[in-house]
């Protein structure tokens, strides 16, 4: 890659930082420049995350609907699964995927759904009271 | 030991090693960012389809987290101090302190608590490398090495950043160079390492090296019954490994080019010329690669052809083939 051809395509998913690249200069020679971003990332990255909105979205519902509980919507935003949101909370996966289901979730402690809030940067009741505020 | 508020920001390819070189430049040892990722024997290829992380498989075009701060120990006879915490205070008490000294630190970190981060790159990843060098008012200055210029953050923020846990978990792990030694004999370490990265591309049984770019493309090849939905998505997920994620472009490909360049300069080899060429073409497969399979997912059709795309990783494995063999008989 030259460095004149090197993409500078202004990506959003880079929220206005550049990065490095390595091409080449007209003697040859490598040296580093700045890219505003290659529309190939913008695409395979928007992909990974529209597949995750997908998934939140159908955990809202049926949350909403008591069929699992809001930790599977939140999961999802963040773009985890059960066993990425096990690892992070510190928990095994066999916990994690009671806490999914709607009858263990109403059980559970404050310091656990305190403990979820902070991992998902959201306030506790956006777990306790799900649905009846937009989250 | 140098004062880090005269601490100079410089925008690196790669987090890990940005932050060496930084470092080390710091503290009077200039080496070029190729050149540390190279003698540090930085570059890899791995394939491990059977652990999924997020439902996606494992592969990776760089040696494991801090591979780099071993490799640079290892190769130059650089000390660095490391230290990890079992206790938050004592390690943002360190943190203070070093700062107060003006000692810059390298500190591993999850992403995933970097405010600073484009918010759809927050992802679940425990081995960002950054440098903290300084304080202003209640932030710490964060050099890091992916942004192209300085930035802040809060300490309770860093401190969930450097105690998130997980794959890689960083558990506070703070280093920064002790001990550079005299007389460094570049060339001598050049040399072993790039012998010992073209052994283990070539060599390395399946899934790593060469055999594992292949085992790829032939498991592309195969994902044509599965659903198009998750050939996508994993299609996706390959090419943000090699794009996404500092690797300077071409999955590291780039920067190690670079690095033959500056070795063949250094030990006066041209064969080592020739293969930073030869390796400069297979960068610019792997970004064709990349460009082919952002156009199938763009594309949102059922069909994808799959055959193309395993056909480019094989051209790739080829002409990376040709390149370590010139760098084993260099």
């Amino acid at each position: 890659m030259k460095i004149h051809e090197t993409p500078q395509d202004n990506i959003k998913t880079l929220g206005g930082f550049k990065k490095a690249l390595y091409a080449l200069d007209e003697q040859g020679r490598y040296r580093t420049c700045a890219t505003s971003g290659w529309e190939v990332e913008e695409i395979v990255l928007l992909d990974a995350l529209e597949d995750y909105r997908r998934k939140a979205e159908a955990a809202r519902a049926q949350a909403l609907e008591s069929k699992v509980s809001p930790i599977a919507y939140f999961m999802h935003r963040r773009c985890m699964d059960p066993i990425t949101l096990a690892q992070a909370m510190g928990l095994f996966r066999w916990q994690v995927r009671r806490h999914l289901k709607p009858e263990v979730f109403r059980k559970l402690s404050d310091g656990m759904l305190q403990r979820y809030a902070d991992l998902f940067r959201i306030p506790i009741r956006a777990l306790k009271r799900f649905g009846e505020e937009e989250t | 030991m140098k004062d880090g508020r005269s601490f100079e920001h410089r925008h690196f390819a790669h987090c890990e090693s940005g932050v060496v070189t930084s470092l080390l430049g710091h503290h009077g040892l200039e080496l070029s960012e190729p050149m540390v990722f190279g003698v540090a024997g930085g570059l890899t290829f791995a394939y491990l389809p059977f652990i999924k992380i997020n439902g996606m498989p494992l592969l990776s075009y760089r040696m494991p987290p801090r591979s780099i701060i071993g490799g640079i120990q290892r190769r130059l006879g650089v000390r660095f101090r490391t230290k990890k915490y079992r206790d938050r205070g004592q390690a943002l008490f360190d943190l203070e302190r070093f700062v107060a000294d003006g000692q810059a630190v390298g500190l591993q970190t999850s992403v995933y608590w970097l405010p600073y981060f484009p918010p759809e790159m927050r992802f679940q990843f425990n081995a960002h490398n950054l440098i903290v060098c300084a304080k202003e008012g209640d932030e710490f200055v964060v050099s890091d090495p992916v942004a192209d210029h300085l930035v802040k953050i809060r300490p309770e923020d860093l401190q969930n950043a450097r105690f998130a846990r997980g794959t890689l978990a960083p558990k506070g792990f703070l280093y920064y160079p002790a001990f550079i030694p005299g007389g460094i004999d570049l060339p001598a370490a050049v040399r072993k390492s790039i012998r010992k990265t073209a052994n283990m591309m070539l060599h390395a049984p399946v899934p790593f090296g060469l055999r594992g770019i292949l085992l790829m493309a032939d498991r592309i090849e195969k994902m044509g019954r599965e659903d198009p939905r998750i050939v996508r998505l994993i299609l996706g997920h390959i090419v943000r490994m090699q794009e996404e994620i500092g690797t300077g472009g071409g999955g590291f490909r780039f920067m190690y080019a670079a690095f033959l360049q500056e070795a063949a300069d250094l030990l006066a080899n041209p064969v080592l010329r020739e293969a930073s060429g030869r390796m400069t073409e297979a960068g610019d497969l792997w970004r064709q690669f990349a460009l082919l399979c952002a156009r199938a997912i763009r594309s949102r059709t059922d069909g994808i052809d799959l055959p193309p795309i395993a056909g480019i990783l094989r051209r790739c494995a080829e002409a990376e083939r040709q390149v370590y063999r010139m760098m084993a008989s260099g």
